[in-house]
């Protein structure tokens, strides 16, 4: 059986950053995957975007749980794609972990993404569940990826690894 | 380049069981993914599954989960317990055959910080009361910073696991 889930890169911070790029991307794989688990350096939001586009070419449909209370939401027009809008990132040491699966990368169709944050805090009004899908309307492939926080830094340790699935 | 999705062990039941463990877990990935198929003799339509590390109980974890039952969304947490909490299982009198579906996220399960856990879990019977239903979504956080080396999965009912429930562990590696 052909290799179908491979590492294109990984990065593991050795200092604080203010985000981590995974830049020229291959265009040969079907769909994309990044693994991030880490912290951050204040309590804010977490976002990613694609191709250092930061124009208003984003949206995103989120269900999100915080343990008490389970919501839906949309943003429109976005620069980017919040994670977790409904609370932010609050511990600063407390790893979280958000997957990124993008379909159809190199297609001349926008492009979708599911991605999933897991904040549990052990309590605390930070805590959160989200399962988001978003949307880049960009016919362009996906060359680059962005995860950073709003403010602020990615802390040392933080790891972020992007996978590349193939159809075939 | 290496395909780095790898199975560890499988394990499919062929008598029931209380709990299902994988021990000596290599060191060797970066990120471990659990696949469950599984069904109990719980006595009702839904049972829930629970998962502990290393042989650790006490108040080492928490979760916060989002569930959809057919009818409502809810959103609950524990905190400071026993376990993980990783969602509905089809109980003893959910429809004939079904077992519910469970992928379980578990990233940089080597490095030493507290461990976040992705859980995603299905438990679907074709039944037109909505409380035999269920999709859940969970949170989890286990305040344990030695690397997972152990995983075991049990009720919370403490029923079994019936014969041909199944559990796959895999690995991951980013490199």
């Amino acid at each position: 059986m052909p290799a179908t889930y491979e590492p294109i890169a990984t990065q593991t911070l050795a200092s604080a950053a203010a985000s981590i790029t995974f830049s020229s991307i291959p265009a040969t794989y079907t769909d994309l995957r990044l693994v991030f688990t880490g912290t951050q350096s204040v309590v804010t939001d977490i976002f990613y975007w694609f191709n250092n586009d930061q124009t208003n070419l984003y949206s995103q449909t989120t269900l999100n749980g915080d343990g008490t209370t389970a919501s839906s939401g949309t943003n429109l027009n976005r620069a980017n794609i919040d994670v977790n809008a409904l609370k932010g990132e609050g511990s600063l040491t407390i790893p979280k972990m958000i997957t990124i699966d993008v379909f159809s990368y190199i297609g001349s169709t926008y492009k979708t993404a599911l991605f999933n944050f897991i904040g549990d805090e052990n309590g605390g009004i930070y805590t959160a569940v989200v399962l988001g899908v978003s949307l880049y309307r960009s016919t362009s492939a996906i060359t680059s990826i962005n995860i950073g926080p709003a403010s602020g830094n990615l802390a040392i340790g933080t790891t972020a690894t992007l996978y590349g699935i193939k159809a075939a | 380049m290496a395909n780095t999705y790898t199975l560890i062990q499988a394990q499919t039941l062929t008598t029931s069981a209380a709990s299902v463990t994988f021990s000596s877990i290599p060191a060797t990935y970066t990120d471990l993914v659990l696949r469950v198929s599984a069904r109990t003799d719980y006595a009702g339509p839904n049972d829930l599954m629970i998962m502990t590390f290393n042989g650790t109980g006490g108040t080492s974890y928490s979760t916060t989960t989002l569930i959809g039952n057919g009818s409502t969304v809810v959103s609950n947490r524990t905190t400071s317990a026993a376990n993980i909490r990783n969602g509905w299982v089809d109980g003893a009198t959910a429809t004939t055959s079904t077992f519910n579906n469970a992928e379980i996220y578990i990233p940089s399960y080597t490095v030493s910080q507290n461990k976040p856990v992705s859980n995603f879990s299905v438990a679907e019977n074709n039944s037109a009361s909505a409380a035999d239903a269920y999709i859940n979504a969970n949170a989890g956080l286990a305040t344990i910073t030695a690397a997972i080396t152990s995983i075991a999965f049990a009720s919370i009912n403490a029923s079994n696991f019936v014969s041909t429930s199944s559990f796959y562990l895999y690995g991951i590696k980013n490199s």
